[in-house]
């Protein structure tokens, strides 16, 4: 049996960037298991944006961390390919005048917190982004700071450095099942052996209702598809990522000339199905056409899916499972936790050691959905 | 072949840059697509797929025929967005 100081369950971009920060905190063995390869889960698939336009307090404080994380990452993790970070704004379209009244709430909170959002009208949206129809747009709001990254990069970079620093990152093994001996260590049986650990952190995604339930914990999160595409490469003609809450659609055009568009599907069903639609292709198609009718000629290339870990208020589940000391969660993330974990990695990994994090993640703890704290964010696709 | 030689025309992904890749390794088609691009391209790795799969191999000293060939993703052909404007409704 391989003994190990703490084990984390997922090599995704919150696996990856938790044992980054454990590691570079000092922590001796620390294990990643990843059941294929790095960022095959939900990270590899995203849209991978990254925006501090949020409707929570909490939210926006940890996303403008984030953005301020990722302008220095390449530097921090020593990455000399680049994590591909380009901030080229976000601009979310209001459909309605009650749309526009909660974006005023949203960029009044926002700018309380210091994000330099802004309420922007059909006139400015246009040159913002000269190719977008704002036919039954009222209004919107914009926030030059927020922008993209290589999800695969990315998470690459953090596994490297966290390796670097002496974590060891086991791929193509699978966490098969755990139990919690009379000492309080997890032994953990996967495809290729035995291990054990007394800290063990569920970050598996999609999964991790899953992985929890083998501990017989009871997360309160469910999974649920999201389908996305991607174009060939054109000429750059649209900078911020378009967001219409209305429509449930995000749009933007990427370094290198694609774009890369979603839609969420409110009669999605909640499963672990990864496949993916040709209604999907209409149902994006036509909703584009209607926003960016200049693009139409673009050829599709690939279209895939991936799935949200959902909380039941669209909030990231993070910190300690009180029931089982030394097990820990980052999940939930409700189809932003991409953007969420260059931050929330330094503070898991800070909770984990028992230090004060820098940025505060309490509130996302387990014990809201006991005493009925939620915090429901309005600003999700 | 020489390491400079082009393997993914649509991505300029040279060969260096697959080995490079595997040396740090990478076992996989899917993971060499991901963190090179390699086959990403308006081809779709009709070209690259092969010639990268058979470097694996190499690498790995094992047969081409067991490797993993790589996730295909759809459509496979390219099609415009003007396709599918009309229909597409539940049956
Ligand atoms: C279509 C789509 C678009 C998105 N767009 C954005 C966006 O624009 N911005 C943003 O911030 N977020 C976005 N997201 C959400 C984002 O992708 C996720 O919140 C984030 O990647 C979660 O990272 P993770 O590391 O927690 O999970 P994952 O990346 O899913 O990693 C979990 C890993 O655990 C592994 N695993 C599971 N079970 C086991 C086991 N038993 N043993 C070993 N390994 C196991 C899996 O293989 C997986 O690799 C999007 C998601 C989707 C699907």
């Amino acid at each position: 049996m391989t003994r190990a100081d703490v084990i984390i369950v997922g090599g995704g971009i919150m696996g990856c960037s938790i044992a980054y920060h454990l590691a570079r905190r000092g922590m001796r063995r620390v294990v990643v298991l990843e059941r294929s390869h790095i960022a095959s889960g939900a990270t590899g698939r995203c849209g991978a944006g990254v925006r501090m336009q949020w409707g929570t307090k909490p939210n926006c404080l940890v996303m403008k961390e984030s953005i301020r994380i990722l302008e220095g990452l390449e530097q921090e993790l020593s990455y000399p390919h680049g994590i591909g970070f380009k901030q080229k704004g976000y601009l979310f379209l209001a459909h309605s005048k009650a749309q526009l009244i909660q974006f005023q709430k949203n960029v009044q909170l926002q700018n309380s917190l210091g994000i330099p959002s802004e309420i922007v009208s059909p006139k400015d949206m246009k040159r913002i982004a000269p190719l977008l129809d704002t036919t039954g747009v009222v209004g919107g709001s914009y926030c030059s700071k927020d922008g993209h990254c290589d999800p695969f990069h990315t998470t690459r970079a953090y596994a490297l450095a966290a390796t670097r620093l002496g974590a060891t990152l086991l791929q193509y093994t699978e966490l098969q099942s755990v139990t919690k001996s009379a000492e309080g260590t997890f032994k953990l049986t996967t495809s290729a052996g035995e291990i054990e650990a007394p800290v063990l952190v569920n970050a598996a995604g999609a999964w991790s209702g899953y992985v929890a339930s083998m501990l017989g914990v009871n997360l309160p999160v469910y999974s649920e598809r999201h389908q996305i595409l991607v174009t060939e490469q054109v000429e750059r003609v649209l900078d911020p990522m378009i967001i219409s809450l209305h429509e449930g659609l995000y749009c933007q055009q990427t370094p290198d000339g694609s774009f890369i568009m979603g839609l969420g599907d409110p009669n999605e069903p909640k499963g672990l199905d990864q496949g993916h639609s040709w209604q999907f292709l209409f149902a994006v198609s036509k909703k584009i056409s209607r926003l960016l009718p200049d693009i139409t000629g673009v050829r599709i290339l690939r279209q895939w899916s991936g799935l949200y870990n959902m909380s039941p208020d669209r909030q990231a589940v993070l910190g300690a499972v009180d029931d089982v000391p030394g097990l820990y969660v980052a999940c939930g993330f409700s189809g932003h936790g991409f953007m969420m974990a260059p931050a929330v990695s330094e503070s898991m990994a800070d909770i984990i050691l028992g230090n004060t994090p820098r940025v505060a993640i309490d509130v996302y703890g387990l014990d809201r959905f006991k005493n009925g704290n939620l915090f429901y964010e309005p600003a999700v696709v | 072949m020489s390491s400079d030689a082009i393997i993914c025309r649509c991505e300029d992904v040279l060969l260096s840059d697959i080995r490079r890749l595997l040396d740090s390794g990478l076992t996989t088609f899917d993971e060499v697509k991901k963190f090179s691009r390699c086959g990403m391209g308006p081809c779709q790795g009709r070209t690259c797929r092969s010639l990268v799969l058979a470097e694996i191999a190499r690498h790995r000293g094992i047969r081409v025929q067991d490797l993993e060939p790589g996730r295909f993703r759809p459509p496979g052909k390219s099609i415009p967005i003007s396709a599918f404007l009309e229909g597409g409704e539940e049956q």
